[in-house]
């Protein structure tokens, strides 16, 4: 967890970004996505896939490795398995840093930047660490900021060998959670809230197939992505509705499968943009959560409360409403809670309860609904950056298949949950 | 040991502001942090009032132990070695009747797996964890 939050903005009442179409983003990459690292291969590694994504970055925006002097990232790889005993390689792949996550330092070192003057290794993960990036480069921290976000995936049942699994005592805050088979993450808070969702609007389980189909289908029109690459097939309503139960009812399917991948940005000045390769995609605002709820589970209310404030916040920073979203890619990683996101921003007038019904009109990227054009995460891969790079895509105009035929002025994309998370309003218009 | 077969909670291990709860649960009483200034319970514990922001108006209060079924799910495939050895194995969110905006969780010990009577009315009992420790547990009244 990052300790500074001063950047945030996390409070209604904060007024219109004072960077509002300021900082813009001129670049983006991806790096190769697998399953898993495989321990052997290192351009495949964390560190070597980093790499990848920085240098298509860097590239993208028509820049060189001496225009960068901003470095963020952020910690949270997610690199959940132990994997004992680790080998260990030659440098620069010789620690942690390099093998699991690639720090700013790392990175520097690695790619030669000689001009830096702002490190950040500590970002929260990437909804947030947008937000902060803007915000850093609007503050004049740095002029051009290179951001990465790696997810990192071991040997081994995801979380099965993470220690807090494995103890026999339940620690801290744990101590009211664990004994009872709560497990850290946002898989039970938000599937208690899904289940009080359709206790009170009388929706069930099933409601999210066509969701979830039509995740996989942009999925497989994303050509990176892990489904794309790897297992390139649809899947139907009777998979869906037959998946391997997790916690029931929540299945298989509703889990974004984790995987080993890097994604980065280039966020700059917007003066600076003006001449580079890209139309650049301008921030013109930031906003985040980091509520909890009154008790041991957060609330359908609270989860609502926490959307709502969290739109009205992104109303008042961007100068933007409900009707002004073209582009729309809320996190997915279960899909239990993205209709809280659809419903609390009003997309397309979804009103509190009518998620599902949404969801089963036209959400295809041809259509007139083109919702999380992306593909999300549980149609590529949990990757998370794809909430981003599909709406840099969408507004540049370069999203191929997955190109919208509705407009695509404005985006808005974030992650994770409804009680924490950060979201970005970019345009192609600065004003 | 738990009364559901198979099943090893994780022992609470008590800090300086949760030590008098989990002493509480060893004498099977349950006792929130009520604040004396707004007259509100706080349930985990809190270092300070979520509505006063206080951090001495707190006195620990003994409460009924009646409560409700709110929603539940099934735990069919836990990452929590103690819950593998015991799936499926229910998971539900128990309201508190003294005041439902606090709530708890239950493995509800004595109803079958999947055969939750959601909204009905649940009374609290305690049971062992690891290391002896006990811990409050909701079983639905008959
Ligand atoms: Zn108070």
């Amino acid at each position: 967890m990052v300790s500074d939050t001063g950047w945030m903005r996390n409070r209604e009442g904060m007024g219109v970004w004072e960077h509002r179409g300021k900082v813009a983003i001129v670049g983006w990459g991806q790096s190769h996505m697998d399953r898993r690292w495989d321990g052997v291969a290192l351009d495949r590694s964390c560190g070597g896939l980093t790499r990848e994504a920085c240098l298509k970055a860097i590239a993208d925006a028509g820049l060189s490795l001496d225009d960068i002097d901003g470095l963020i990232t952020s910690p949270e790889t997610r690199a959940e398995q132990t994997w004992a005993p680790r080998p260990y390689f030659d440098p620069p792949y010789d620690t942690e840093d390099g093998l699991t996550k690639a720090s700013a330092e790392w990175i520097q070192r690695e790619l030669g930047l000689k001009n830096v003057k702002y490190f950040n290794s500590d970002a929260p993960y990437i909804g947030p660490m947008m937000g902060l990036a803007a915000q850093a480069v609007g503050d004049g921290l740095c002029e051009t900021a290179l951001v990465w976000y790696p997810m990192v995936n071991l040997e081994g049942r995801y979380g099965h060998n993470n220690p807090q699994n494995n103890n026999q005592e339940a620690p801290g805050a744990t101590a009211f959670t664990l004994p009872w088979g709560y497990q850290n993450g946002a898989m039970f808070n938000n599937l208690v809230v899904f289940l009080q969702y359709c206790q009170k609007y009388g929706k069930s389980h099933d409601g999210l197939a066509p969701l979830c189909l039509n995740l996989r289908r942009n999925g497989l029109l994303t050509p990176w992505g892990y489904y794309a690459l790897h297992e390139p097939y649809q899947l139907t309503t009777e998979d869906y509705l037959n998946g391997r139960v997790i916690e029931e009812p929540l299945v298989i399917y509703d889990c974004d499968r984790p995987v080993n991948t890097c994604a980065a940005f280039i966020f700059t000045t917007a003066e600076r943009a003006k001449d580079l390769r890209q139309k650049p995609v301008y921030v013109l605002n930031h906003a985040q959560n980091n509520g909890r709820g009154r008790s041991t589970m957060a609330t359908l209310d609270e989860h609502q409360e926490a959307v709502a404030s969290l739109a009205r916040k992104m109303w008042e920073g961007s100068g933007l409403g409900p009707a002004d979203v073209d582009i729309f890619n809320p996190y997915d990683g279960y899909l239990t809670f993205t209709q809280q996101f659809l419903e609390g921003f009003q997309w397309h007038g979804v009103k509190w309860g009518e998620a599902h019904d949404f969801y089963a009109e036209d959400i295809r990227v041809e259509g007139p609904h083109p919702f999380l054009s992306s593909g999300g995460n549980n149609g590529t891969g949990r990757n998370r950056a794809v909430l981003f790079s599909d709406s840099i895509e969408q507004l540049r105009g370069t999203a191929g298949a997955r190109q919208v035929t509705v407009r695509a002025e404005t985006a808005l994309a974030g992650c994770n949950t409804p009680d924490s998370c950060g979201f970005l309003m970019m345009s192609k218009n600065p004003d | 040991m738990s009364t559901i077969p198979g099943l090893q909670r994780p022992a609470p291990v008590p800090n300086e502001l949760t030590q008098p709860f989990w002493d509480a649960c060893n004498e099977r009483r349950l006792v929130l942090q009520n604040c004396t200034l707004c007259e509100r319970l706080h349930y985990p514990p809190a270092p300070r009032c979520n509505l006063c922001g206080s951090s001495d108006s707190f006195e620990w209060k003994e409460v009924q132990g009646k409560g409700h079924i709110d929603v539940y799910m099934v735990i069919r495939d836990s990452r929590i070695r103690g819950f593998r050895s015991a799936q499926p194995i229910n998971f539900a969110v128990i309201t508190l009747d003294e005041d439902p905006g606090i709530n708890f969780l239950s493995n509800l010990p004595g109803t079958p797996p999947g055969e939750v009577p959601v909204g009905a009315p649940v009374e609290l009992i305690f049971e062992e964890t690891s290391n002896g420790q006990l811990v409050h547990e909701w079983q639905v009244v008959n």
